[in-house]
């Protein structure tokens, strides 16, 4: 039906049952070639058609039968997933590297919870996910039936809004509002809950347009006033650091940041989500600090007297102990959520407000660059007296730092890394040189294990057909969603995983080594599959790396291979990453050896 | 163990002299200003929607925010609900738990009340009524309006603040208590200040972000 066009009965021969035709109001949001909906799961589907969904991440199940079947005649691509994990972080992954929502979708009961830990990652690391679940049918809910679960109430503390949909002519537009509410202002995954018998429901209900709900705001500007005296001290400024986090690269300012930077000849760090958000190829780059940030950023954050903070929430990984985090340094904090300023480190100069935004008002006030010459020399003396050289011997097991420049070597620069969480992570994160925002797709503020296969799924179904993708993983990790693997065969997809493999949980094993007197409780795993052969038999190409010779050559073939491929690497079973800065410890102060901790 | 880095070790390294207090807030390392906690009100329009309630309580257990009371009802307005909180903290977690509370999608608007604000509990007392006129006495004391008696038992109903309504507790505990049922503050504010309104379009979800927040107006 077209826009505009009469309703085929007069309003007051219609009854609610046989409202057999849109009205024009709602027709009117739907695409013109577009069929009327017929029922509550259709509604769901014309919902996620209407938003632009090109990709859908799940796993079948009794109570999202009804949703499944109005897929089937949709357009959009949905991955049918070996575990509804994957499917969460699938649609994270997606989200962090197109910048749109992902979408994932679970049956009841064990399919909601398996999706879980993928919803609480994205909700820690603020990433635009929309979460769909079957339910019970509306009777039985309450009375523990089959595969029941209150997923709203179990994913209430883990996401930006949930919503159990109890009405057939609005579920559509519930499915809109969720999809809304996840990209708008500070991003995160939202939940619509459906009944079966809501789904089942006939309803000629066209979901009405992406909105978020009424009581819903955003501050886009900051205030002026503020914005003025925040000017004023970077003008003054005698050693300023800026600090881009992940707020930038989702709120768009990467190259807004960049030009503030380098006109100001501001130094700049990144936390770990806001990599990318400024070339780390470029000379006023520290790279990350933190936890296992390089010595010079962290010599820096800790020195510093103005300290520019866009997009970060200042998590205890990035500030180390509290008491001795930037104590000389007066805070400019922009970011979108005000819930954020001053929750962990108190803002003198409070900037509420979308970062790009922020920072192009920044730019106005400013009216001159900061002197800060010493502090730039001393930045740059900083990097080159804790430089990030590791030893490798050839004679010696292979270094994992070696395999990381190895493949950023082979890549281009526009290649996307995704990892799962651990000693491998952060070596992926130090020792490949990060030039783009939205080509770091990792699990940050929840840490899971097993996030980066099925994270490359998603990343690769958002990313450029030019653009690599590259899981560098753990053992660990790997085996923790290795089911993935048969729907990346299944798929085709082009991934090249790459298993560090010391047959550890490495950075427990490292933890112990440093904190636990060396006993190596239930982190030596001592044995592995060979992942290059379970590569095989899954379908994919199984390459395998134990010495330096063959680093190039088989990193070369793995990534030219259209398909999955997995690189399983031996790696020497005792490195350890550094700089290390201990839980709780001074940023400053960072070891670079094991008996520096 | 294999690794390391280059470079010169901790103890070679320059460090600055300043420090932060636990909440974050630069100090003076002579001077240690501790932020006492205080007691404040603050009230909540909300939606009312299933899960609202869960949604509030479920963010202060997680925070551990430590609230005193916690009451909700209806409002003027038949889809909205107040929700009216007494905390006690100290200013920087005050800010938060504003700010944490705005955050949630089905709240319209939040707002701490001044200390003038009228807050009304009320109570539930049950006693033990052997002496039935000095239960009698201390009931009109304190304006309690008698609920249920029986020959054992007297109920009461108090209302007032929360300071007069323990007073009351205190008093009638010689009669020996049976049961108590309380209510938790409600309030409102006074005269034409409206307590937590719907937002207008010149007010923001930000508002308030900055509150109480003294940021250098110039800089040396």
């Amino acid at each position: 039906m077209s826009e505009g066009a009469p309703p085929v009965t007069q309003p007051d021969e219609q009854d609610d049952e046989h409202a057999d035709e849109p009205t024009p109001e709602t027709a009117a949001d739907a695409s013109p070639q577009a069929k009327p909906v017929t029922s509550g799961a259709e509604a769901v589907i014309r919902a996620l058609e209407n938003a632009g969904v090109e990709y859908a991440f799940g796993v079948q199940g009794g109570a999202i039968m009804p949703v499944y079947d109005a897929l089937y005649d949709s357009d959009i691509r949905h991955v049918t997933m070996a575990h509804e994990q994957g499917a969460a972080h699938a649609a994270d992954a997606y989200g962090i590297v197109a910048g749109e929502p992902g979408i994932c979708l679970a049956t009841s009961g064990p399919g909601a919870t398996n999706l879980v830990t993928g919803i609480a990652d994205a909700d820690m690391d603020s990433d635009p996910m929309v979460a769909l679940t079957g339910q019970v049918p509306t009777e039985f809910v309450g009375n523990d039936a089959f595969q029941e679960t209150d997923t709203t109430g179990v994913t209430t503390p883990i996401t930006k809004d949930n919503t159990f949909s109890s009405d057939p002519d609005r579920v559509g537009t519930d499915v809109s509002e969720a999809f809304a509410l996840a990209g708008e202002g500070r991003p995160g995954p939202t939940l619509v809950d459906l009944p079966k018998d809501i789904t089942n429901a006939a309803t000629d209900r066209e979901p009405d347009a992406p909105k978020t709900p009424d009581t819903y705001h955003v501050q886009e500007r900051a205030d002026e006033e503020i914005v003025e005296a925040a000017a004023t001290r970077i003008e003054t400024a005698k050693r300023p650091v800026m600090l881009l986090g992940g707020g930038v690269i989702k709120g768009e300012a990467s190259e807004a940041c960049r030009e503030f930077a380098i006109e100001h000849n501001i130094p700049v760090i990144t936390t770990m989500p806001g990599t990318g958000a400024f070339p780390e190829d470029h000379e006023l780059s520290l790279e990350g600090a933190g936890m296992h940030g390089t010595g010079y950023a962290n010599m820096a954050i800790t020195n510093c007297d103005t300290l520019i903070g866009i997009g970060t929430r200042f998590d205890d990984r990035l500030t180390g102990g509290i008491e001795s985090f930037a104590p000389d340094a007066e805070l400019i904090h922009v970011d979108i959520d005000p819930a954020e300023i001053s929750k962990n480190i108190y803002a003198e100069y409070p900037l509420v407000g979308d970062a790009q935004t922020v920072v192009e008002q920044l730019q106005d006030a400013i009216d001159s660059s900061p002197e800060a010459k010493k502090w730039r020399v001393q930045c740059q003396q900083w990097k080159s007296e804790y430089p990030m050289d590791y030893p490798a011997p050839e004679d010696e097991p292979l270094r994992p730092e070696f395999i990381v420049e190895a493949l950023d070597e082979a890549t281009s620069d526009r290649a996307i890394v995704t990892t799962g969480v651990g000693q491998h992570q952060m070596w992926a994160w130090q020792y490949w040189t990060y030039t783009e925002p939205r080509t770091w797709v990792s699990s940050h503020g929840l840490g899971t294990m097993g996030y980066g296969l099925p994270a490359a799924i998603g990343a690769r179904l958002a990313a450029d057909d030019d653009q690599e993708v590259i899981c560098v993983d753990g053992d660990g990790s790997f085996l923790m969603t290795i089911q993935g693997l048969s729907v990346a065969v299944r798929e085709k997809l082009d991934i090249t995983f790459v298993v560090l493999n010391n047959e550890y949980v490495g950075m427990v094993r490292q933890w112990q080594d440093a904190f636990f007197d060396g006993r190596h409780s239930a982190s030596e795993y001592n044995w592995c599959p060979e992942f290059d052969k379970l590569a095989e038999a899954f379908g994919a190409n199984g390459f395998r790396i134990d010495d330096y010779d063959e680093v190039a050559d088989t990193i070369e073939a793995a990534v030219e291979y259209d398909g999955p491929s997995v690189i399983d690497a031996h790696i020497d079973p005792q490195a350890n990453v550094y700089p290390m800065v201990p839980s709780g410890g001074d940023n400053g102060q960072f070891a670079l050896t094991e008996d520096q901790l | 163990m294999t690794g390391g880095l280059e470079g010169p070790p901790p103890e070679e390294r320059i460090r600055p002299t300043g420090r932060r207090n636990k909440q974050g807030i630069r100090i003076d390392p002579e001077v240690e200003a501790a932020h006492e906690p205080r007691r404040t009100v603050i009230s909540a329009l909300v939606k009312h929607e299933p899960g609202v309630l869960a949604e509030a309580s479920g963010l202060f257990s997680r925070r551990q925010f430590n609230i005193e009371s916690l009451t909700v009802g209806p409002t003027e307005n038949d889809d909205h609900a107040r929700i009216t909180i007494v905390v006690e903290e100290p200013d920087p977690e005050i800010d938060q738990i504003k700010k944490q509370f705005r955050k949630l999608v089905p709240v319209i608007s939040v707002r701490e009340l001044e200390s003038d604000a009228m807050r009304r509990e009320l109570a539930l007392v049950k006693v033990t009524a052997e002496r039935p006129d000095r239960v009698a006495a201390v009931a009109s004391m304190y304006n309690a309006t008698t609920v249920d008696s029986s020959p054992e038992t007297a109920t009461f109903e108090i209302t007032g603040s929360q300071q007069k309504i323990e007073a009351a507790i205190e008093t009638f505990g010689q009669f020996g208590i049976r049961e108590i049922s309380r209510t938790g503050t409600t309030a409102l504010a006074r005269g034409t200040s409206t307590t937590a309104a719907p937002l207008s379009a010149t007010e923001s979800a930000a508002d308030g972000a900055n509150q109480d927040q003294q940021y250098p107006a110039d800089d040396d």
